[in-house]
């Protein structure tokens, strides 16, 4: 018996690991080193309706147990996406989340509509949480009301579900959570970056270039196991937990904070293989803690004792 | 491109905060391009967290040894200079793409120029070279004569000119400076070092042939997190190329510098 299926709105997955976006590009560097089949999903780097460049030069900084980066959603643009980056995941069984941003309301529907028929294509996440952009993202991101009516529009168009993908950098973000449940969303992937700024003592100036950039790594993790764990009490549809995922045991922390899956991002660059050795790993450690199936942890921190998890 | 724990063999510091890094494993037989790179993961901890993308100096496939020369510069490459016999390093690599090798023929001269720590691929790069027939001329500069290295090393490959800022080894000044006093006949150009540098060599030699090697910071190293993107010349607004996997070895004038 595979203990590591998952099923959620859209996503039937073998395991429910899956690179996060941004940090696995389109699949093609990663399937240089591992057979993508392995994984439960992916999501692919966000697309907009235009080609985008990005930020200048120097987009990242180390941190403690960390990252920042700035970025600045550079993507060939959703045709491009469509035309050449998604066929060769054709050749993986491999359900594809596509992670979709923009500037105004028409923007994100117009990459919505397209992207969501594509056949490759198995649910939208809803990038309102990018902190590198001046627009496109954040703004949506950081009022509920914005949020409900991006969430409700973009609904309208798509094929396929929605998650919406919540920004830390808010003051209350289970209202953010259940105003894009109210108006549709099928599910959450949360913890986008978390802002922050790095500089430098010789020349006094912030290290990167877009002056702030999103924190990520192991440094951010308490901030998404809290998030998670007050969020996933308060609505019912699934979360994709994300935040400095960096191993099997992190995984769990996840689960039991109550994602229903687990998204890696920045530890794919310290180790291309993360993915595949973390979901190795799972079944045996699923073992030493007595569990059946990966599915009874989630919420396993706030759940009352002895009453059988749902799995979502 | 591998992931191996490679075994250190040697360290040494041959320069002011310059070390020498030896380290023997099976990937190192995958090691034939010069001009790659290598991604190292200099602790097994999240401190640092990123890998240190160190340029390969030299190769010998025989003893699958693989020699790296860096600046002790930052907490990683602190770090990396912790590193003593019989411990382990985790390398990924190689990665990137290196110079071409067929561009010259048996009997045409290389023109090396490299500055500071954008020398070390250029030794090996000399090596093959030469190994197929190819004169050498390398113009090396440094800060100053204590951070100077391998210069004995390039001699043995060919003719050595050496620049220091200070002028405490060689013509006062930079590389540019040697190659406006000598009179130096080559057929195809190869560089590494910091972009003013190459920014400079191309603005005093406007036809250059050959090939620039790149530095940018990075993430992953492989070409998914687009953290070292530049622009191209002549190309849209929003073309662009990824120094760590479409490079870091590009014809000079492809990348706007």
């Amino acid at each position: 018996m595979n203990k590591l299926t998952v099923s959620l709105p859209g996503l039937e997955m073998k395991n429910p690991i899956m690179p996060a976006s941004g940090c696995f590009g389109f699949g093609k560097e990663y399937a240089g080193f591992y057979d993508l089949s392995v994984l439960g999903a992916a999501a692919i780097k966000a697309a907009t309706r235009e080609p985008r460049f990005g930020n200048p030069t120097p987009r990242v900084a180390e941190t403690h147990s960390g990252m920042l980066n700035a970025i600045g959603l550079q993507n060939p643009g959703v045709d491009q996406i469509m035309e050449n980056e998604l066929p060769h995941l054709q050749s993986y069984d491999l359900p594809i989340v596509a992670n979709i941003a923009g500037s105004t309301e028409e923007d994100y529907c117009e990459v919505a509509r397209k992207i969501s028929r594509h056949p490759q294509v198995s649910v939208l996440e809803l990038n309102i949480s990018c902190p590198n952009v001046k627009e496109g993202g954040i703004q949506f991101g950081t009022d509920a009301a914005t949020a409900a009516a991006l969430t409700k529009k973009v609904k309208a168009v798509s094929s396929k579900p929605v998650y919406v993908k919540l920004s830390p950098n808010v003051s209350n973000i289970t209202e953010m959570a259940l105003a894009v449940e109210e108006a549709g969303a099928d599910g959450l992937s949360m913890i986008n970056t978390l802002l922050g700024m790095r500089i430098d003592l010789k020349t006094r100036k912030p290290v990167i270039a877009n002056k702030t950039g999103g924190l990520s790594g192991p440094a951010i993790k308490p901030v998404a196991i809290r998030m998670i764990h007050e969020v996933s009490q308060a609505v019912s549809i699934p979360i994709i937990g994300m935040g400095g995922v960096s191993s099997a045991e992190d995984v769990i922390e996840f689960m039991l904070a109550g994602a229903s899956a687990v998204a890696i991002g920045t530890a794919n660059f310290v180790d291309p293989y993360i993915c595949p050795e973390i979901i190795s790993q799972l079944p045996k450690l699923l073992e030493k803690m007595n569990v059946d199936h990966i599915t009874e942890l989630i919420g396993g921190s706030w759940k009352e004792c002895g009453t059988p998890s749902l799995s979502r | 491109m591998k992931k191996e724990f490679v075994q250190v063999i040697s360290q040494k510091e041959i320069a002011h905060q310059i070390f020498e890094l030896k380290v023997r494993g099976e990937v190192v037989a995958d090691m034939t391009s010069p001009g790659q790179f290598v991604h190292l993961r200099v602790s097994d901890s999240f401190q640092p967290l990123l890998r240190r993308p160190i340029s390969i100096c030299d190769v010998d496939v025989k003893s699958k040894t693989l020699t790296m020369l860096y600046r002790k510069e930052g907490a990683g490459t602190v770090l990396l200079s912790h590193k003593r016999e019989g411990e382990t390093v985790d390398l990924l690599g190689p990665l990137g793409n290196g110079f071409p090798l067929d561009t010259l023929s048996a009997g045409q001269t290389a023109l090396l120029v490299g500055g500071g720590i954008g020398v070390p691929p250029l030794y090996y790069l000399a090596k093959e070279l030469k190994r197929r027939g190819m004169n050498i001329v390398s113009v090396l500069g440094f800060q100053s004569e204590q951070d100077a290295f391998y210069n004995e090393e390039f001699a043995e490959l060919g003719e050595v000119f050496i620049s220091t800022v200070d002028g405490s080894l060689g013509t006062k000044g930079f590389v540019t400076d040697v190659l406006k006093n000598e009179d130096i006949n080559y057929d195809l150009l190869y560089s590494c070092g910091p972009t003013v540098m190459l920014k400079a060599l191309e603005a005093q030699i406007p036809d250059a042939n050959g090939f620039f090697s790149l530095e940018e910071r990075m993430g992953c190293g492989i070409g998914a997190c687009f953290a070292c993107v530049c622009h191209v010349n002549g190309g849209s607004p929003s073309d662009y190329v990824k120094i760590c996997s479409n490079g870091p070895v590009f014809p000079i004038g492809r990348v706007a510098l």
